[in-house]
């Protein structure tokens, strides 16, 4: 038991150390954004990304009013950038973005599962999804309406 | 006392799981873990951080779920619920039913099985295991867990080695799902003063006073092959001191147990069903009748939420 303990905190402990390169950062290299295929891979994945959105009966009212080229051209250069492509993000930050809208957990979630749905018809590999979705998952903290401001008329 | 605690808290997962069939619940799949064998939502054999049933922030969701596990010389099901709310709070039940099967002829009780019922709670601290990505912060939750053993032929003997037929365990996990490596890990610390996961009582007294906590940690890895499907493996120490008392009871190490261990793949084909099969090794249990076997075995488990 003694034994196993030791090997477990060592584990631990070197685990931590390499911390920073467990927690998701920005790509060094371009391997994602080749695995996503690059611009136009994007651009692709992004139009079907936008048909299930407006089909899920739960995304749907959400981007329905919005301007649906801007977005997807915006998450396009999004995605370009965040895995490391030859993009550089222009558009408004997520928190303003999203400010006037009240989105909840359950939705961001629902988004989630349609963009994986567009990543596995455009055969993106699980792992290389989960790599991209482990850059975007931290946006929820901007893009999810707090309870608090949640509950003001 | 245990249908008394647990029929009403079944009825109201179950009444909440027939409402909930058309309510939109928005967790995502597999986060809200499978149950445990003491109902707790997490692997197999040990609770994570995770809040059981579908229900995310702002949400009430619920589960049920059956459990059988045959190993070489017991059988245990199980059945249970479980509440989550606002992804927080938890709140579950857990009826097992041990059977002695050999144990209990060897003992004279023949026909014996142990029941115990087990209610917790769970409090998620801090955290989110699945959207904190780009941190290394866990999930953390803490929780409590209220075991009751049926009275039983073995009533006896369980008083004669000083062991009480109630207990509370009291445990923090921290569950992290490195996402961008599809792999979780949870670590859990119990405090307890069980034998055998409380199928054997609670603390022991004889041949020296073993009725205070001890600490037990409990480790998880699950690897996500897919949307759906995950493989992993656990290890959950075990308190060992029953031994003790059966060695002054002149049973030499008879009573000893081992740390408890599986192998699992768990399977969602749906957002409201899981399946877990797993391998286990519970290590010896009653080794005095039971010639030192090793309890490895088979695990079986399916899990209905929203």
């Amino acid at each position: 038991m003694n034994k196993i303990l030791i090997c477990l905190a060592l584990a631990a402990g070197s685990l931590l150390s390499s911390g920073a390169s467990f927690a998701q950062s920005a790509p060094q290299n371009d391997q994602l954004y080749k695995a996503f295929g690059e611009k136009p891979g994007l651009v692709a994945l992004m139009d079907d990304f936008m048909v299930r959105l407006l089909a899920d009966p739960r995304t749907g009212p959400h981007f329905r009013p919005s301007n649906q080229q801007r977005v997807k051209e915006q998450l396009v250069e999004q995605l370009c950038a965040l895995s490391g492509g030859p993009c550089v993000y222009k558009g408004a930050d997520m928190k303003s973005a999203h400010a006037n809208l009240d989105i909840k957990k359950s939705d961001f979630h629902a988004l989630v599962e349609v963009l994986q749905q567009s990543m596995d018809a455009k055969g993106i590999p699980f792992r290389k999804q989960n790599e991209m979705l482990a850059l975007l998952a931290p946006m929820n903290r901007d893009i999810i309406t707090p309870t608090e401001s949640a509950a003001k008329p | 006392m245990r249908n008394i605690l647990s029929s009403p808290l079944i009825a109201g997962a179950l009444a909440l799981l027939c409402a909930g069939a058309q309510a939109d619940t928005g967790k995502l799949l597999l986060t809200g873990g499978v149950s445990s064998i003491e109902g707790a939502a997490g692997g197999g054999l040990t609770p994570w951080a995770v809040i059981g049933s579908n229900a995310t922030a702002g949400e009430t969701g619920g589960s049920a779920y059956l459990s059988h596990a045959g190993t070489t010389d017991y059988g245990l099901n199980v059945y249970g619920a479980a509440v989550g709310i606002q992804d927080r709070y938890e709140l579950s039940i857990a009826q097992q039913d041990f059977n002695t099967r050999g144990t209990g002829v060897a003992l004279g009780l023949p026909g014996l099985h142990l029941k115990q019922t087990i209610v917790g709670a769970k409090l998620r601290v801090l955290g989110d295991a699945v959207l904190d990505s780009d941190t290394l912060m866990p999930q953390v939750a803490v929780g409590l867990q209220y075991k009751t053993l049926g009275s039983t032929g073995l009533d006896g003997t369980l008083a004669a080695l000083g062991a009480k037929r109630s207990g509370v365990d009291a445990y923090v996990s921290a569950t992290k799902l490195f996402l961008g490596q599809s792999l979780l890990v949870n670590a859990t610390l119990r405090a307890t003063k069980a034998n055998q996961n409380g199928l054997l009582g609670y603390g022991a007294t004889l041949g020296g006073n073993e009725n205070r906590y001890s600490l037990q940690p409990e480790f998880s890895v699950a690897w996500l092959l897919s949307k759906n499907v995950a493989v992993g493996a656990e290890y959950r120490s075990m308190r060992n001191k029953l031994e003790g008392a059966g060695r002054a009871a002149g049973l030499g190490d008879g009573l000893r147990s081992e740390d408890w261990k599986d192998i699992f793949i768990a399977w969602a084909p749906s957002k409201n069903l899981s399946l877990t099969l797993a391998y286990v090794d519970l290590g010896v249990i009653v080794p005095a009748t039971t010639a030192s076997r090793k309890q490895t075995g088979y695990y079986l488990s399916a899990q209905l939420a929203f």
